[in-house]
């Protein structure tokens, strides 16, 4: 693995392009910038195309006999499947607005990042092959050959962005360059060119039902830690129930919050927010992962996985679902999920059974995301807590990318933060809500081998908490996002020691007053809680 | 190069109608054959194209939503930069069509001393506010030469743009404010860095060949004059398929009907049909209500999953094991 | 989801708009304005002829009018020579209209042909005001 640049180093970046145009530049693919090839026999678990071992360092990618045919009529086949795609390949005029909104150009100053060259790398091929003009013209229309050199170009800029929609919302045209790296991506893994930081994750969800492959007992024995940690710091034993058939409402969330700090704190706030609440729900051992990895491969493969879910709700015969803190999940549940497995017409229009309140917004999904519901819980006082709990917080919010920009979920995270810890700060404006800036780590890239890129990719994002840091002393980033509580704990570290990642759950079971709790001395981290020690030795 | 070509191709059009404009025998060419030709590749080419897209589905609802959803009853919903309505998206839309409400967020970062700084950015807005608006304006006005009588909108409009009556012909804004926005659309892909970069032939071609449309236009009007009323006849009698030359039409007449003649025949063919493409964004056209009511994509098809039955008969003995529930024993 | 009829209804307004010049003549022929010159000074003339040539008239006269405008009210110049080496007195009123006192069949029927609505009349009275009024 290449030894990252200093902070220092990494911040010396010029958004000046050198005067070669882009085409004339062939793709430099450095080290720390990229993910490791996927292996075969990943892809062999899950039935896709062309399986081969390759190295991104080797001249020969090995590709398929019948490479171009392969990726050609693939984009053809895009084209006249996705009238996103076919406009976005028409009609952007390169007007710039774009250029400067994309973290990884601002972390990198690669021109190439840039969100209009970076739809151009696809674009100039799809003048090229497919326009008259660019057949007759050539570069004098944009168009170019599509060669391996191009194909290799392709490949490491669709892996070098995060399908956050940024530059999307700022294009007064909607071009949105997270559907063209996510068709982009899908013509490269027609020729077997995926990273393996995706392909194992999707070829264990497949299989063993998460991310992660723990398998059900495994899941189930992970789950019982935290509940013997729960146990040690709340006072109070919890028993969830898994599989459970005859449940009101099944609860589906990330696999990375069973497994690795923090997101395990999170975890740990669901389980003691739905124990307070006396919530009628199960865990699955099958369903047991919403994060999906299928979306950053092939929509095919984001509805392989997404299947579990209704199939899951369906078998267990429950009412609605609940979902959990997750990103790129969202954007799926949001705006694929019913589209893809629906209707979900064996489910109910999720009413809350604690408040009584109608989830109107997701009547025809019937899934809910938790702080849609928390939020709702808090409304209605039916939850206890203690605030000062979290006194020694001084918290900020980062907006995860997709229920920011694909979903619109603003309000409800900062309504029950607010609501759990007194002292909170907004980070500046052009980085917060829907302009939020990414992890750097999105889409499938928080890979160790890429760390040169993600702490790229997250500068904006960490310049923005630096500056909250040093304004307000804030020492917690909280958000709603499996990846992010992944992610960020890392670039923290580099770009803004001191600050911690947390997910929104955890600040609420810190808060939460439960009935025949502990002296709740210390937080779910086993961290003293600051003033409340001596209580506690009483 | 992008520039040296672009300039070049709209220096050789200029020059061709300079010679049919100033041949007796060439400017029915020039004034009825090229303008008859150039509009019906137009109009075909345009619907050809917005036809062509409309034939490839949109198989998801993907809006880019740009404020808070449509949510708890107490939460306030950004009805309009996330819509979840039909009246939402119709406002969002027009907002982005006659105001460019998603360029008007345009934001600047710079990195200052290791910091990266964000400020506002609304020249390029503005720039591209006074251009399309000024070329729809001008394009309107422009009726009262091809339509007998003029209609009360089409006067109403030229006496509005006229109403600084600074010299006679009356100046119109419009003109100024074209060329100005069309001059620094220009210079910023010429001068900025970042601009240089992404532009291509494409994008100097029509920025050119819009700037020697105004140009010529203006240079008619105010100083190398022609006889309008003459010009409307020739114009009239496209409009009416009674095409007509009369004599004593200047040549500069002629190159500015070419320039506008290429620049429609090109029209369909280029980046320019962002004018149609703009309805057609999914990203934009779309209400965010998406778990409120289901889309359907027409070629959704089944696919190869891995079912619960394959996955209790690989795991059943270690769910057992754990307690977990079995669907069979 | 492909909205057909929404694009194709969208469709047919932007056609129906950029075809308005066709489709509201209908093919009809429209006739030129022909300015009358047919007025009793213009008719005494032995030889028929403007300030300037007629082609420079057709052309240039509102820059003309204007010049004499500025000459003639900011300057305190009355006099014009022209092409042909003629003087002639700066006026709208005493030389143009003198021969041209038919402004509805001269002035305006070209000016309503181009859309043309010059403000000369908001000072100047026109050749039947001056009949009437004063």
């Amino acid at each position: 693995m290449a030894k990252e640049p200093t902070p220092k180093e990494m911040q010396r970046i010029d958004y000046n392009p050198p005067a070669p145009g882009w085409m004339d530049t062939p793709v430099n693919i450095k080290p720390g910038m990229y993910c490791y090839p996927a292996k075969p026999e990943k892809i062999m678990d899950v039935d896709m195309p062309n399986p081969h071992k390759w190295s991104v360092t080797d001249e020969d990618w090995h590709l398929p006999a019948d490479w171009k045919e392969t990726f050609l009529e693939g984009m053809r086949d895009r084209l006249n499947k996705h009238r996103s795609f076919k406009i976005f390949m028409d009609i952007c005029v390169r007007c710039g607005a774009c250029a400067d909104k994309c973290h990884f150009f601002l972390g990198s100053g690669d021109p190439k990042n840039m969100p209009v060259v970076r739809a151009e790398l696809l674009r100039s091929v799809y003048r090229g092959e497919f326009t008259k003009a660019g057949q007759i013209l050539g570069r004098l229309a944009g168009g170019r050959k599509l060669t391996p050199e191009v194909i290799k170009e392709l490949w490491y800029y669709f892996f070098q962005c995060t399908e956050c929609r940024r530059c999307s919302l700022f294009c007064p045209y909607g071009i949105d360059t997270a559907e063209v790296t996510i068709i982009g991506r899908e013509l490269l893994n027609l020729l077997g060119l995926n990273i393996n930081w995706i392909q194992e994750p999707v070829s264990n969800c497949y299989r063993i039902g998460n991310h992660l492959g723990l398998q059900p007992h495994t899941y189930k024995g992970n789950i019982e830690f935290l509940l013997d940690d729960i146990e040690t710091y709340v006072g109070i034993r919890i028993n969830p129930t898994f599989n459970r058939k005859g449940a009101e409402i099944l609860f589906a969330t990330p696999s990375g919050d069973v497994f690795a700090e923090p997101g395990i704190y999170t975890l740990m706030g669901y389980l003691m927010l739905f124990e307070h609440i006396g919530l009628d729900y199960t865990w699955s051992t099958y369903a047991s992962e919403t994060g999906n990895f299928g979306f950053f491969t092939s929509l095919e493969m984001a509805k392989r996985l997404n299947y579990k879910i209704y199939a899951e709700a369906k078998r267990l015969g429950v009412k609605w679902i609940l979902g959990g803190e997750c990103g790129h999940m969202w954007r799926v549940i949001h705006q694929y999920m019913d589209t893809f497995n629906g209707p979900a017409d064996f489910l109910e229009e999720p009413v809350s059974p604690i408040t009584g309140t109608k989830f109107e917004n997701a009547k025809s999904t019937k899934m809910v995301h938790i702080t849609e519901f928390t939020a709702d819980l808090i409304k209605h006082g039916k939850l206890k807590l203690d605030k000062s709990r979290n006194d020694h917080l001084k918290v900020t919010f980062h907006d995860s990318c997709n229920p920011a920009r694909a979903m619109g979920l603003l309000e409800e995270p900062r309504y029950v933060i607010k609501n759990v810890c007194n002292h909170f700060y907004e980070m500046p404006e052009n980085t917060i809500r829907e302009q939020t800036f990414c992890c750097g780590s999105g889409s499938g890239l928080n890979a160790s081998e890429n760390m040169e890129l993600r702490l790229r990719g997250g500068f904006p994002r960490a310049n923005a908490v630096r500056y909250v840091h040093e304004k307000h002393g804030v020492n917690v980033l909280a958000n709603v996002c499996a990846i992010d509580r992944a992610a960020l704990p890392a670039l923290m570290d580099y770009w803004v020691p001191g600050v911690a990642v947390a997910g929104i759950s955890e600040l609420v079971a810190n808060a939460l007053i439960m009935e025949g709790e502990g002296p709740r001395t210390q937080n779910l981290r086993g961290e003293d809680i600051p003033g409340r020690e001596e209580a506690g030795d009483v | 190069m992008g520039i040296t070509v672009s300039l070049g191709a709209v220096l050789a059009i200029i020059f061709v109608a300079l010679i049919g404009g100033s041949t007796p025998g060439l400017q029915y060419v020039f004034g009825v054959f090229l303008p008859y030709v150039a509009f019906a590749v137009f109009l075909a080419g345009f619907a050809y194209r917005v036809v062509n897209w409309g034939r490839s589905p949109v198989p998801f609802r993907i809006p880019t939503t740009a404020g808070q959803e449509y949510s708890l009853p107490w939460i306030k919903q950004s009805k309009i930069d996330n819509p979840s309505t039909l009246w939402g998206v119709l406002i969002r839309m027009a907002l982005e069509i006659l105001v460019f409400r998603s360029l008007f967020r345009n934001t600047k970062a710079e990195l200052r001393s290791g910091h990266i700084v964000f400020g506002p950015a609304k020249w390029l807005w503005l720039g591209a506010l006074a251009f399309h608006w000024s070329f729809l304006i001008i394009a309107i006005r422009h009726v009262r030469l091809f339509v007998e009588p003029i209609p009360v909108v089409v006067q109403a409009l030229d006496t509005v743009d006229g109403m600084l009556q600074i010299g006679a012909p009356a100046l119109y804004i419009t003109d100024l404010l074209l060329v100005v926005a069309v001059t620094y659309l220009f210079l910023r892909r010429l001068v900025v860095p970042r601009m240089r970069y992404i532009s291509l032939p494409a994008d100097y071609f029509p920025l050119l060949l819009i700037f020697a449309i105004a140009t010529t236009g203006i240079l008619m009007r105010y100083f190398i004059r022609v006889d309008i009323v003459g010009v409307k006849t020739i114009l009239v009698g496209l409009s009416t398929f009674h095409p007509t030359i009369p004599e004593g039409i200047g040549a500069i007449f002629f190159i500015h009907l070419t320039l506008v003649a290429v620049l429609l025949a090109y029209f369909p063919f280029s980046k320019l049909m962002h004018l149609g493409g703009v309805f057609l964004s999914p990203t934009r056209n779309l209400a965010n209500n998406n778990r409120m009511k289901r889309h359907v994509n027409p070629w959704n098809y089944p696919v190869k999953v891995h079912t619960y039955e394959a996955y209790e008969n690989e795991f059943r003995e270690q769910m057992k094991e754990a307690g977990i529930p079995v669907e069979r024993e | 989801m492909y909205d057909a009829n929404k694009i194709l209804i969208g469709l047919a307004i932007f056609l129906g708009l950029m075809t308005y010049p066709v489709w509201s003549g209908l093919g009809r022929a429209v006739q030129a304005p022909k300015p009358e010159i047919d007025t009793p000074i213009i008719q005494k003339m032995p030889e028929k002829k403007c300030v300037e040539n007629t082609h420079f008239m057709k052309t240039t006269h509102m820059q003309l009018i204007n010049e004499w405008r500025d000459d003639a009210l900011r300057k305190g110049e009355r006099e014009y020579t022209n092409a042909r080496g003629e003087k002639v007195l700066m006026s709208l009123q005493l030389t143009c209209m003198n021969c041209h006192s038919n402004k509805d069949k001269f002035c305006d029927s070209c000016h309503n042909y181009a859309g043309v609505n010059p403000y000369c009349w908001d000072c100047h009275l026109t050749p039947k005001q001056m009949k009437e009024g004063i």
